[in-house]
């Protein structure tokens, strides 16, 4: 599903952060990455979500080498990789469930085709009493299980998150892992970036480090 | 949580917890906010620059309809001059030319002036109570053309010098060539006003679309993020912007209609006045025909269309960026 060959990123004319990273994410596989903060894993998420091009080597996305890709296919790729980012970005025009909603709307969708399956996420996530609140008025916590669910509600091929846990108490971090389990189960290729060790000790997966900027793989 | 029912089934399973889902749809809120200062900025530019345009069309319309008016009244008219020459009689100079006239065809009224209409017509100059006798002034002949016929002036200009070798026959082209060249010179500085007007606007409407879209940055990167192309998003703003061009030209260019539509009142008023008089010799009556109204609305709606054009331009260079 993934494949990087020697794949290197620098920011401008500045020193390599990631280097010579080959590695293979295959479909329905469940993985953790990790590292000490600055080790580049938000780049690597970046460059796994075509927001950002290596400076060298081959990254092969579903099949497709990105090099050679239009606007208007990345945005079709796109569509099929759910992304949870540590800042959210959620609309603050638009409301808790239309947030949710928002990569169905792009698609397309009809809203009475997909109302019950956000509604029945928002609940899962815990934000069942909140659909029809604005982003603003929600706790940290809150606007990080919008986001996650915004992510995973299309069910994508593959779904990156960026320190998904970090906001939420760890009951509900659980909760959220499980839903992460869930997806995965169902099909979806999962990258969790995380620090947090404790919810890498509750699920056996593959773990990558980055460290210095090359990958450490332990299956 | 399971996989069940439907193609894709629901994502997670709430068992007993499942909630009613509402039946009607929901209101779902516009991609792109409504309001925004950035938003009312630009209907504002829309407006003002829409109500200028629409001014100076109407204004240009005002002087062309005069212009055509005054050169359809003089094209139809010519005098002629007789002037008193030693030997000749004077009287039957003018007779004679007159009925040359009459006989020369497209003409259909012939209107000699009598020494006293003569009189009449120099007593602002010279006083009353003048003896015209005494003075070698010329008779003034008048003749209407028929509207739409071209008239032979050579041959009437040979057939009345034949009877009369000191009149002079004056069709007014003269004066008519500097009407027309006057006019022309109104409405060119009328289109040159009306270009800078609309540059103006292509430029305003560039800089306040790229003011709404820094603002609106980060709703463009959440929509790249759940898979929205270029395309997608170019068309929800080009709809927000082209409603604000459309808002912002119904106020500009009704406020206009509205002003051309009560001039006819307000020149009424100053009728009368040196400044009022001046005016409605310029500009006829004020009033500006229904066609006239129709090219208003008509620019209003092409200032709104170069509006969403310019933002599109301006729309796709900024995507790019972004992305």
């Amino acid at each position: 599903m993934v494949r990087f060959e020697n794949v290197g990123l620098r920011y401008g004319l500045g020193p390599e952060i990631l280097r010579d990273l080959s590695f293979m994410i295959p479909a329905h596989s469940f993985q953790f990455l990790t590292g000490p903060s600055g080790a580049g894993k938000t780049s690597l998420l970046r460059l796994l979500f075509l927001s950002l091009r290596p400076t060298r080597g081959l990254v092969n996305l579903f099949g497709q080498d990105v090099s050679l890709l239009g606007k208007d296919q990345v945005a079709n790729l796109r569509q099929r990789i759910g992304i949870v980012l540590q800042d959210f970005r959620l609309l603050d025009h638009m409301t808790t469930y239309e947030n949710v909603a928002l990569p169905f709307r792009v698609m397309g969708r009809e809203e009475s085709s997909y109302r019950r399956e956000v509604i029945d996420l928002l609940r899962w996530v815990g934000l069942g009493e909140r659909m029809d609140a604005l982003p603003p008025i929600l706790s940290g916590g809150e606007k990080q299980r919008a986001a996650i669910a915004r992510a995973v509600i299309s069910r994508p091929q593959l779904l990156l998150a960026d320190e998904p846990t970090g906001s939420v108490d760890p009951t509900l971090g659980r909760r959220l892992l499980r839903l992460f389990i869930e997806l995965n189960r169902l099909g979806t290729a999962v990258i969790i970036a995380t620090h947090d060790i404790t919810l890498m000790d509750q699920y056996e997966a593959r773990r990558m480090v980055l460290h210095q900027g090359r990958l450490h793989i332990y299956e | 949580m399971s996989r069940t029912g439907d193609e894709h089934g629901p994502l997670v399973d709430l068992g007993t917890e499942r909630p009613q889902v509402p039946a009607q749809a929901r209101n779902m809120s516009p991609i792109v906010p409504r309001a925004s200062i950035s938003g009312r900025a630009l209907v504002a530019v829309v407006a003002i620059m829409t109500f200028l345009a629409s001014i100076t069309t109407g204004t240009v319309l005002l002087v062309s309809a005069s212009a055509a008016e005054w050169q359809s009244e003089v094209a139809s008219e010519i005098t002629m001059q007789v002037r008193p020459q030693a030997g000749r009689d004077l009287e039957r100079d003018v007779t004679a030319a007159a009925e040359a006239m009459r006989t020369q065809p497209g003409i259909v009224q012939v209107k000699p002036f009598t020494k006293d209409e003569s009189a009449r017509l120099l007593e602002p100059w010279l006083g009353s109570g003048l003896s015209i006798e005494q003075l070698p002034v010329p008779r003034v002949i008048v003749a209407r053309v028929q509207p739409g016929t071209t008239l032979d002036l050579a041959a009437l200009r040979a057939r009345v010098t034949q009877v009369a070798p000191s009149a002079s026959v004056d069709d007014h082209r003269a004066w008519i060539e500097r009407m027309r060249s006057m006019t022309g010179a109104t409405v060119f500085a009328g289109i040159g006003i009306l270009v800078l007007v609309i540059a103006a606007t292509i430029i305003s409407v560039s800089f306040a679309t790229r003011g709404a879209m820094a603002a609106n940055r980060p709703i463009v990167e959440v929509l790249h993020f759940v898979g929205a192309g270029d395309r997608y998003i170019a068309n929800h703003f080009l709809r927000h912007f082209l409603r604000l061009g459309l808002e912002g030209g119904v106020i500009g260019g009704g406020a206009a209609m509205l002003g051309f539509g009560f001039s006819e009142s307000i020149a009424a008023w100053f009728s009368g006045t040196p400044v009022g008089d001046q005016f409605a010799a310029l500009l006829g009556t004020f009033s500006l025909p229904p066609s006239g109204y129709l090219a208003l609305a008509v620019q209003a709606v092409a200032i709104a269309a170069i509006t969403a054009w310019a933002s599109r331009r301006t729309l796709f260079a900024t995507l790019d960026d972004i992305d």
